[in-house]
């Protein structure tokens, strides 16, 4: 299988997305620089990586939203393609409107880079398949604006149609405030789109990917894209 | 045509808790402002606009603020002033 991962300026996780999906999942990859019109043919999973694209001017994302690759992005959604935004990757494609919400400065207002647990909240998706609901992953995260905001309906909605696929809890996988690093409305990590195809979140898998490294919990998620994109009948969500 | 010096603030909506306006308030009221309530912080941004009227220039200007400047789900934009930029007077 193949996967892609977008370079935007500023982009400072591309590597270690290329790296994860090269060295420690085994499949083939290729990078997209953002002035590109077109993704490479027979892509299965598109990775919008970490980092500060456009210097996170104005808001995280706003400005990587008008790239050029982003309308073969949107194509490639509509179609059914694996999307997976991590941090900055997630931030711009709720500003593209793939995702539902925005983002906010984390509530104690300071930049975070720590290791975190999430919950994952429904195993029948491409990105959790080969995973338990409610397996508890350790996983880094390092952001400043990593407040999940969607309003009170919008909300009602993403926990009506199954979206959240991934919630900050402690280490026992109870969803509590003290273990809420950023504010995040109802302890959301990441989340998916009705269709299931496309996912956002912030913590970094890719940074969790080598037992040499202490912790491999992130490949978990790979290894899932894999799984799903080798099924003889690779099934959708329903919601 | 002419050119117009145009403002816009973007603020969160006030629905949204601004962490950083009530640290400031705090800070405020530490300092011997305590008569300084419901402290919001958000973004200025100021541009030349080249228009036929003051209200085009504002009603573009809006546009911008919904197609980039503002995201709706957290923030609320308003411009703020539209004056009409002086001709440089050559020689």
């Amino acid at each position: 299988m193949k996967f892609g991962v977008i370079v935007f300026p500023g982009s400072n996780c591309d590597w270690d997305a290329y790296w994860a999906v090269r060295s420690a999942l085994g499949e083939d990859v290729a990078f997209v620089w953002h002035k590109e019109e077109t993704l490479p043919a027979d892509l299965d999973c598109l990775i919008l990586p970490g980092g500060f694209s456009y210097g996170d001017y104005l808001r995280s994302g706003a400005i990587a939203r008008f790239s050029p690759i982003m309308n073969a992005v949107i194509r490639f959604a509509r179609a059914g393609g694996l999307i997976m935004g991590i941090c900055n990757g997630f931030q711009i494609l709720c500003e593209i409107g793939l995702l539902p919400g925005a983002f906010l400065r984390n509530r104690c207002l300071r930049f975070l880079c720590c290791t975190v647990f999430v919950r994952v909240e429904r195993s029948d998706t491409p990105f959790t398949n080969t995973l338990r609901s409610g397996a508890v992953l350790r996983i880094p995260i390092a952001h400043g604006e990593g407040n999940y905001y969607v309003p009170p309906d919008m909300l009602r909605g993403l926990e009506q149609h199954g979206q959240v696929l991934f919630r900050y809890c402690d280490a026992q996988g109870r969803v509590t405030e003290s273990a809420n690093p950023n504010g995040s409305v109802a302890n959301i990590a990441g989340v998916v789109n009705r269709e299931g195809n496309v996912l956002g979140l912030m913590p970094h898998p890719e940074r969790a990917c080598d037992p040499l490294l202490g912790n491999a919990d992130g490949l978990s998620i790979f290894q899932a894209i894999r799984h799903f994109c080798s099924a003889e009948r690779p099934i959708l969500m329903v919601t | 045509m002419s050119s117009f010096r145009v403002a816009a603030v973007v603020t969160l909506r006030r629905s949204i808790a601004d962490v950083q306006g009530t640290t400031v308030e705090q800070a405020l009221h530490i300092i011997g402002f305590p008569r300084i309530e419901h402290v919001r912080i958000g973004k200025y941004i100021e541009m030349n606009v080249v228009a036929a009227s003051a209200e085009e220039a504002r009603a573009y200007v809006e546009e911008a603020c919904r197609r980039l400047l503002a995201n709706p789900v957290i923030e609320d934009y308003r411009v703020t002033e539209v004056e009409p930029v002086a001709e440089l007077q050559v020689g």
